[in-house]
Order: structure tokens, then sequence, then C-alpha cells
């Protein structure tokens, strides 16, 4: 490649992160480190019931006995995780937006999520997690009308206990590996969503995630229940500002779309990703997220993962119930000294089951990018269908991508179709568009936008825009 | 004013010489036909004047309206009015057509200092130019080249030429591949863009092309140079002689320099 496309492309893929500022409000925040004390204190300030604390304690029993993985193709100093403090909240609990502090809102102006705006133009209901407590949500009237819950899962704890008790750790077990283990025991809110029986959710659902605390591990909660033959749309999307400590994420989301439900789940991720010079400071990234399909019910997972130091997480999907689908749409972007170990697993459980994985991985820099997925037939899933797609792009000679496909099949009716390819941004490409007046900036911006163009096709509009704002390309598809 | 000048160009690969002391001028209005056996050079000078960096020019100049060509990046040599149709146009997946095209012509626009155009004006603009090569509308919203058949592809460079309306069109053996159809119609189009203000140079191996596109000037070349150059007549004749008595004359010309030296 000749110097100067080089530059552009080192150039383009080293920008500095846009995001990175911080918000000075005043929080609590526990003392670093991790005990059975600290954990009740995590659970009598979150006013939680006897049965919570005590199946936040099993999971921490059950974590102390785990070790942390290290299968995945990624590299990490260790984490010292008595060195974390495991709760910061904002210090008072608020009743409305209009006691949000100004700062707050501040963060989300410049993050471009004016939320009263949202409220009134986008019709977007948004449960803001600042941190670990919810501070704002917004639409639940609409919401309530139609029966769906949606809150932050610290109320959902006090106000529909039963329903949590019910499902909390059904699809994701307390001990189910290392992290969710962690998540477990110290999970300090996140999102509850309840659609019930035949009832399609008025609106997309939609929550900002932002670490602000420095040197706080954040450890989402998610669960989302639709009922039989319910329609729900979430929208998770993350920013972060910048900081030099690493900061552990380990969420959780655990999805359950009972017979003839529809779960669809997007993700944005743009955490701080690390020095572009060092790799220093990014965000750890360790997510488990799962869902169980039951009779003709659709789980479908789409993700555009851009931001972090290191990303650990395969959302998969159960295919329990006979012509249940599952489906995983995947952008993944390495760049600089990011590593992403991402992909999915579809477990065929019931008859004519289906799934459907299309994955995109984007290396640059020194970045590595893995794809890791696994299919599993299990005996009695006849006739069940798979169809995986792993491409991979590599702009310049520094980057690194890897595929691992894992296929189990233990039905003789299943069709299986495996399609992979590894493509570099090539110079043809490149001086294709720059003999057409283009610059090579911006055709590399096309290239690689139209690479992902299967997955954007798959989010909700206002959230390909911004996947496509964060790949730093102008729009696609805006002729004809 | 001269369109194109080069004068002397010797241009390099790795350690071959491949253009060794080409010239060749052009004036507005005109067609050169450049022609010549495989390996002597052609498909270089296409790239050449289109700005493909992995050609190392030794010697010589290369001025286009006046400027020096080198020393331009291939974007902005696009933006002066320069278009190359590629003898092998490039598939990029996922990027439609219509959008490729809008891109490359807002930047052209923009650094003539012209409005951008719209999505309606553009696709307006468009859909006149696709009636002139006769393509499908369903090749706009296709990704550039993906799975267009051999013909659709070059077809669509014509397409290219003509909504971005250069001033000078190198056509690298754009008739290479097509069937008699193809071939009147990719003429037809390249006719109509013949103006007094625009000039093209056509490469290609055979005569069959120039029975439609009629050039002012043929251009004869055998080992990256120009040997021999004359009115349409010249390309009869090579279509009739073969290139083998121009290959003659050049190996008899070199021995003697060589001994004569």
């Amino acid at each position: 490649m000749p110097p100067e496309t080089q530059d552009v492309l080192d150039e383009r893929v080293g920008r500095a992160y846009e995001a990175g500022f911080v918000t000075d409000v005043e929080q609590d925040t526990f003392e670093p480190g991790l005990d059975e004390g600290v954990i009740a204190r995590l659970s009598a300030l979150k006013q939680e019931p006897q049965w919570m604390l005590d199946w936040r304690l099993k999971a921490y029993q059950n974590w102390l006995k785990m070790h942390e993985p290290t299968w995945a193709n990624i590299k990490y100093e260790p984490i010292d995780y008595q060195s974390i403090s495991y709760y910061s909240a904002p210090k008072k609990s608020l009743n409305s937006l209009d006691e949000v502090d100004p700062e707050i809102l501040a963060t989300y102006e410049k993050l471009g999520i004016p939320l009263l705006e949202q409220q009134m133009l986008a019709g977007v209901a948004v449960d803001a997690v600042f941190d670990s407590v919810s501070v704002a949500t917004t639409f639940k009237a609409k919401l309530a009308e139609a029966g769906v819950i949606f809150c932050s899962m610290s109320e959902a704890i006090r106000d529909h206990g039963d329903l949590v008790r019910q499902y909390l750790g059904s699809v994701v077990p307390r001990g189910d590996n290392f992290f969710a283990a962690l998540n477990s025991a110290v999970f300090s809110d996140g999102s509850f969503v309840y659609v019930p029986k035949g009832v399609r959710c008025p609106m997309e659902l939609s929550t900002y995630f932002r670490i602000n605390a420095s040197n706080t591990g954040q450890f989402e909660r998610t669960l989302i229940i639709a009922e039989e033959g319910a329609h729900v749309s979430y929208l998770e999307g993350c920013t972060a500002p910048m900081r030099d400590e690493n900061q552990l994420h380990a969420a959780v989301v655990e999805l359950y779309a009972a017979e003839g439900a529809t779960i669809k789940y997007s993700t944005v991720q743009n955490w701080y990703p690390g020095d572009p010079e060092t790799g220093k400071g990014g965000i750890f990234n360790f997510v488990t997220k799962r869902g169980v399909a039951e009779r003709r019910a659709k789980i479908s997972w789409t993700q555009v993962e851009t931001g972090s130091a290191i990303t650990w997480k395969y959302p998969s999907v159960i295919l329990k119930g006979d012509d249940s689908v599952g489906e995983f749409y995947s952008v993944a972007l390495s760049k600089a000294y990011q590593q992403a170990d991402t992909g999915t697993k579809m477990i065929h459980v019931g008859k004519n089951t289906t799934s459907t994985i299309i994955s995109k991985g984007i290396s640059a820099g020194f970045g590595q990018n893995t794809y890791r997925g696994q299919v599993k037939i299990l005996r009695d899933a006849e006739n069940a269908r798979n169809f995986s797609q792993c491409d991979s792009m590599l702009i310049g000679d520094k980057c690194g991508a890897h595929t691992f496909p894992y296929i189990d099949v233990q039905n003789p009716t299943a069709q299986m179709e495996h399609e992979a390819s590894t493509s570099k941004v090539g110079e043809d490409q490149l001086f294709y568009c720059n003999s057409r007046g283009i610059d090579t900036e911006d055709a590399v911006g096309m290239i690689v936008n139209g690479f992902c163009k299967e997955v954007f096709n798959e989010l909700p509009m206002e959230f390909a825009v911004e996947a496509r704002k964060l790949l730093e390309i102008s729009l696609e598809g805006s002729v004809g | 004013m001269t369109m194109l000048e080069i004068k002397d160009l010797h241009v390099r690969v790795e350690d071959k010489e491949i253009l060794k002391g080409l010239s060749l001028t052009i004036n507005p209005g005109e067609v050169h036909a450049v022609m010549g056996p495989n390996g002597s050079g052609k498909s270089t000078l296409a790239q050449v004047l289109a700005g493909k960096d992995e050609y190392e020019i030794t010697s010589g100049e290369i001025r286009y309206k006046g400027e020096d060509l080198i020393e331009q990046a291939p974007e902005e040599r696009a933006r002066e009015g320069l278009f190359l149709a590629f003898q092998y146009p490039v598939e990029i997946p996922g990027v439609s057509n219509v959008y490729f095209l809008k891109a490359a012509l807002n930047a052209i626009r923009k650094h003539r200092g012209l409005e951008e155009m719209d999505a309606m004006d553009f696709l307006t603009y468009v859909r006149e130019k696709m009636k002139m090569v006769q393509m499908d509308e369903t090749l706009l919203q296709r990704p550039v080249n993906e799975g267009f058949s051999g013909g659709e592809k070059k077809r669509n460079e014509i397409f290219h030429l003509s909504v971005l309306d250069p001033t000078l069109a190198v056509l690298d053996e754009t008739d290479s591949g097509l069937d008699i159809d193809a071939l009147k119609i990719v003429s037809d189009g390249v006719n109509s863009l013949r103006s007094p203000e625009r000039a093209f140079i056509v490469i290609t191996h055979y005569q069959r092309l120039l029975n439609y596109i009629e050039p002012d000037r043929v251009h004869a070349m055998v080992d990256g140079r120009i040997v021999e150059s004359g009115g349409k007549e010249l390309a009869l004749k090579l279509e009739d002689k073969g290139y083998a008595w121009l290959e003659e004359r050049v190996a008899a010309a070199d021995a003697a320099a060589a001994s004569g030296a």
C-alpha cells in the first residue's frame, strides 16, 4: 500500500475518541473491595427483599469457586477484583425529570440524547442509566396503558418482585460463567421489561448506558419478558467518558420469549477503547446475553460493537420450542489496540427451528477481531436449519481476523450452511473510487459501510443512523 | 489550448520498463485511438494517466490542460475532468451504484465550486443518462459492479462517464468482451458524448470498435512507444497486416541504434 494511503488509513482509524468527557456530579461510592458485607450493604441500600440478598450471596459463593475464563482470543493484565468499587450512584433519589441534576442532563445533551426532546419528538421511551441507578424514566404512562412494564431493575425488584423472582436467572443461571456469577452477586441496576400476552409494545424501548464514575465496575442486569404473542423491540446504546483506569463491565441480559412472541434486541456499543497510542485505559466488556425462544417465538440480536478495549460477548438463543427462530447480526470493529472476541450460540432444541448468523468483523490498526460461534443441533431437533456467514475485512497490514465456528450436529435431518470470507480494503477498490473523484477517506468509509450493510439494515432506523455515524460514514441509501 | 501533452514518457513497474519514450498530443474535440499488441503498454498508459501509483515515472512529462498531471492525486485528476473507463471495473459490495455516483459527482462539483446535487435532482439527472446506454434502472440500486455481467460492467463504465461529464475520457479496452449489440450501445453512448470541448483516448485491440467510433487519429503502439500514427486508414492497415511489420521495424531500428552507438 502506498504511504499516503496508509497515512489516511492510520489517521482515520486512529481518530481520537470523541465522547470522552467527564461529568462532575457528586457520587456515593463504595470503597474498593468485595465480600459478603459489601453485597449486604449494596442490597440494603437498594432496599431489596431478603430473597434477593440470598440470591446474590449464593451467586457470590458460586463465583468464589470459579475461575476467569482463558479460552478467548484476548490478552489483558489480570483484573484485581478487590481493587474495584462495587457501587456508585448519584446521591439524591429522584422522582421526576425536573429533579435530575442539570449536569447529568447536560451530559446527555453532549451525547446528543436530550431526554426531553426525545420524549416530545422521537417517541422513544428512555430508561436512562447514569452509572448504576436510573435517574429518569419516561413515557411510563403510555406504556402502562398498554400494560407494558418498563423500569429499572431496582424498581422491578421492589414493585414486581414475583415476576423478577420467577424469571431472574432462568435464562442465564447464577453460576453460568465467571462473569455472569459476578454480575449476579453485585449487579447494580439495569432494565426490566414485561410485555403481557398479545401486546405489541407501542414504541421502541431504549436505554442509554453511560459509565461515569472512575474505577467503578458497572454491572447491569437486564431482563426482558415477552408473554405469548407479545412483541417488543429494545435498543441499547452506550458511550463512556475518557479515563485512564481500566473499567470492568460485566453485564447480563436475559430474554424470555413465550409462545409466538418476538423480541428484537439491538445494541450500539461505543465505550472508550483505550488510548489509541498505547491501548491503555479502555473498557473491559465481558457480557453474557442469552434468550430462550418457546414455540414459534423469535429472538433477534443485532449488535454494532465499535468501542471497548476488550469485548467478550456471545449473544445466544436457545431455540427451545418447535418452529422457533434465532437471529444474530453483528458488526464488530477493532482498531488501534482493541480486541474483540465475539459471536453467538444457537442451540437448536425444538423441531423445525431456524437460525441465521451474519457476522462482519473489521480490523484496523493493531486490532484483533475474532468471530467465535457455536451452532448446536440437539438429537430431537428434527429439520433444524442454520445459515452462517462470517466475513472479515482488514484495513492495513498490522491487524488480524480470526474465525472459530463450532458446529455440533446430533440430528441427521439438519441443514447447515456456512460461508466465510476475508477481504482487504483493496488498493483496487480505493483506486477505482479515487479515479471517480472520491478521496481515500470517503472511499474507506464507503467500502466499510457497504461491507456492513446487511447488518445495518437490521437496525431500527434511528440506530442505523447512529451506527453509520459511528463508522464515520456519510449516509448510504439517501438516494432512491 | 492543447488538452493533453505527453512528452518522452518513461515508466517502470519494479524493474521492468514498460513505457519507453512515449509522446502524444491531444486537442479538445479529438478522438484518438491507441492500438497495439498485448504487452505493448496500452493499459499502462491508461493507468498512468489516471494516477495509479504502482507505476514509477522515471522521466518525461504529462501536461493536462497546461498543468503538470504527474503531481496530481488520482481524485484531483478526476475532479479536473479526467476519466478512465476501466478494462476490469472493480466491485464494491454493499455500495449502491447510484450512491457511489452521487458521491463522485458531488465531489467533482464541490471541487468546481458548484452546489452539491440533492437526491431528487440527481435521480432526474441520472435517469436521463441511463437511457443513453440503455441500462436497466435496477442496476442503479445494485451494488457497484457486483453481480454485473461483463457487458453490464462495461456499459456501467460508459454510464459513469456520461454522468461525470469529463473533459478527457480514456477508454481502456471497453470493447473487449462485448457482443455486437453491446458494442453498438457503448459506441452510440460514446458518440453522443463527443463534443468540441471533450477529447477521447480509445484503447483497443480491434479495429472493429473503430467502425462505430470514428477516430480523428490512430496510433500504433509497440514496445512502449507510439511507432506509427495516421488517420483511420491506419487502423484498417493494422487489421489487415497485424503488428509484425511494425515490430520488425522497431527491432531493426533498435539494433541499428545499438551497433551504431
